[in-house]
């Protein structure tokens, strides 16, 4: 590890420190209440969620539009075990959560196998093929509850757990939180590695990169599997948040709405992924009383983004804090059209 | 007899659900075709036009005129309609990442439908009868006028595309824009106006669809485009994107498939059903059941 990343990582570690305190501390004080916190929640979730297709779809340079399918079988495989109350307490949360990571990668690599050898829109299509079978499927199984869903799950905050004197809403939202951190850094770190860089010489152009001696296929279907296996985390937090799944609010519209996430921070941006899963996520809350108009205001926002920034808010670059407080120049950055 | 009747019925209902995916997946095809853009969008279209088809309707009818010919107006409001959002929303966007342009046909696919929940209510609203309710009975068989009506209208209206995509030199215009647009503006063409004519045609087309589909159910929604829109896109992959007989095909691929499975299997698997020949078909030939295959230039 050079001093420079060493320094990056301190300064991020601190960044996330200083922000979670003044979260504790604004909820110690009373300001942030248990509605806040659920849609502190609700981000968190969000961020993984479009932090994770941003692997396939910006890093990858591949549209796909059944991120909501990996959700809902991460959701209803972490559910379902927690219900089983095979591991009892918190550490069925955690195995559930890691269960339904692996099952929705398992699945990631059953769909990103036959999948992948489309490209562009017929990828864009088939992964919407997917997505909406596995809605069905999951419609029509016993174990998931069928059409009427599945009820009675377990919330993070009903297991009561209270750590370093926080209040158990609190706690919950800390796991929440920590594991949003934590998950974020592997993808990010996943992608200035070795891997993500021949994942991103694919995006750039698959037949050099494969002339160049990188595996297409394996990393295709690696960037593909590890958005999967993300997705299925938030899918299996998301469960535990809200306590009630139904097949039907994992459709097609799930799937388009994470995309947007991702598209309006930067393709490719893990930072504007962050900042546009927060926005998107909070500002529906912010504008409640006006819910009559606020689709039409979010589409017309859309819209006008995509004409005047096409490349999304924040392009591919990131923010930086490291480059701002180190006033070292950064000596490469990851630049390049997309090519879709 | 009594199994083979009602495998008929069905094979009949069909080709009737199928014919508006058809034509419905026509619009798809033909600005997938010609600028490369999934237009999500054309399934709000078809809703438009269903609430524009209710209105003239009422006005019809009250002055004594027949019905269906509500279609007519409505076609008009489309296709204008289709123009507006091409001059707004895609033209800006022509040269820009594919994904902008997917994400601003979400954008106006979401207004219409909002904007229509606004002005007309979320609530959906009874349609009255367009076509006669008679039935041809042929001893103890019998079709519905409406299904005859939709299965002919949509043929018909098919080959005249065909014939006019063929044959007349507007129709080679939008050829040549959607094998090269450069090359198409070097030769004189007009490439935005070309653009501007297949979203028209296009968005008429829905209109047609959209009266059919509510003569068939009637009853229109603001959110009834988005499952009927997203079918009939999986009928235009099917045939083979940017292929008006493969629109066709895969139209009524998907409604004999859809209605059989609703009648011998299960009426909730049916989309399962229908998204898993889409894949099959993907996976064994992706440029659809017509399409051509296109080699990759290094």
């Amino acid at each position: 590890m050079t001093k420079k990343t060493a320094f990056s990582y301190g300064i991020n570690l601190l960044a996330v420190l200083v922000l979670f305190f003044v979260l504790l501390l604004l909820n110690k004080q009373g300001i942030i209440n248990k509605y806040v916190l659920g849609i502190l929640t609700l981000i968190c979730i969000n961020i993984i969620l479009a932090v994770s297709l941003n692997v396939t779809t910006g890093c990858l340079g591949q549209i796909a539009l059944g991120h909501a399918g990996f959700m809902s079988a991460g959701a209803y495989t972490a559910a379902i075990f927690t219900q089983a109350g095979i591991i009892p307490g918190v550490g069925g949360y955690f195995a559930g959560l890691l269960l339904g990571g692996l099952v929705a990668a398992i699945i990631g690599i059953i769909i990103g196998l036959p999948a992948l050898r489309l490209r562009g829109d017929y990828l864009a299509i088939i992964t919407l093929a997917f997505g909406e079978i596995i809605r069905v499927v999951i419609e029509n199984m016993t174990i998931t509850g069928g059409a009427q869903g599945l009820k009675g799950i377990k919330k993070l905050s009903a297991y009561d757990i209270s750590l370093f004197g926080m209040n158990a809403d609190f706690t919950a939202f800390a796991i929440v939180f920590f594991l949003m951190v934590l998950s974020v850094v592997l993808m990010y770190t996943m992608m200035v590695s070795r891997h993500g860089r021949a994942i991103l010489a694919i995006r750039e152009d698959d037949i050099a990169s494969e002339a160049a001696g990188v595996n297409n296929t394996y990393y295709r279907t690696l960037a593909f599997t590890v958005s999967a296996f993300f997705a299925g985390i938030a899918g299996g937090m998301y469960a535990h948040y809200i306590g009630i799944l139904g097949a039907k609010s994992f459709d097609f519209n799930k799937s388009i709405e994470i995309l947007i996430t991702v598209v309006l921070g930067g393709l490719g941006s893990f930072t504007g992924s962050v900042v546009s899963a927060i926005a998107l996520t909070s500002l529906p809350e912010l504008l409640r009383q006006f819910s009559d108009y606020r689709m039409l205001v979010y589409s017309i926002v859309l819209i006008l983004v995509m004409i005047f920034k096409p490349s999304g808010l924040m392009g591919t670059k990131e923010f930086s804090l490291s480059r701002i407080f180190g006033g070292r120049k950064k000596v490469s950055s990851e630049k390049g059209s997309d090519t879709q | 007899m009594d199994a083979l009747f009602q495998f008929l019925r069905q094979l009949i209902n069909g080709l009737q659900s199928g014919s508006i995916y058809a034509l419905v997946a026509l619009g798809y095809t033909m600005v997938y075709g010609i600028v490369k853009l999934i237009n999500f969008a054309h399934g709000d279209i078809i809703m438009i036009g269903a609430y524009c088809t209710l209105f003239f309707i009422t006005l019809f009818a009250g002055a004594g005129l027949p019905v269906w010919l509500s279609v007519i107006p409505a076609m008009i409001f489309c296709a204008l309609l289709g123009m507006l959002c091409e001059r707004v929303a895609y033209r800006p966007l022509r040269h820009s990442p594919r994904i902008s342009s997917l994400i601003t046909a979400i954008g106006i696919s979401l207004l219409l439908q909002n904007g229509a929940q606004l002005i007309f209510s979320p609530n959906p609203q009874s349609v009255p009868k367009i076509f006669s309710a008679d039935a041809l009975t042929f001893g103890s068989f019998s079709i519905s006028i409406g299904a005859i009506i939709t299965i002919v209208v949509s043929l018909a209206i098919m080959a005249a595309l065909q014939a006019f995509v063929k044959g007349t030199r507007l129709g080679k215009a939008m050829r040549a824009v959607s094998e090269d647009d450069g090359a198409a503006k070097l030769v004189g063409i007009n490439v935005n106006s070309t653009i501007q004519l297949t979203f028209a045609i296009g968005s008429a087309l829905a209109a047609v669809g959209s009266m059919l589909y509510i003569s068939a159910y009637p009853q229109v929604q603001p959110t009834m485009g988005s499952l009927l829109g997203l079918k009939a896109f999986v009928a235009a992959v099917l045939g083979g994107i940017g292929i008006i007989p493969g629109a066709m095909i895969g139209g009524l691929i998907m409604g004999i498939f859809e209605s059989l499975t609703k009648a011998y299997i299960s009426s909730q698997l049916s989309d399962a059903v229908v998204f898993g020949i889409l894949i099959i078909v993907l996976l064994v030939k992706p440029s659809g059941i017509l399409g051509k295959n296109t080699k990759e230039k290094v």
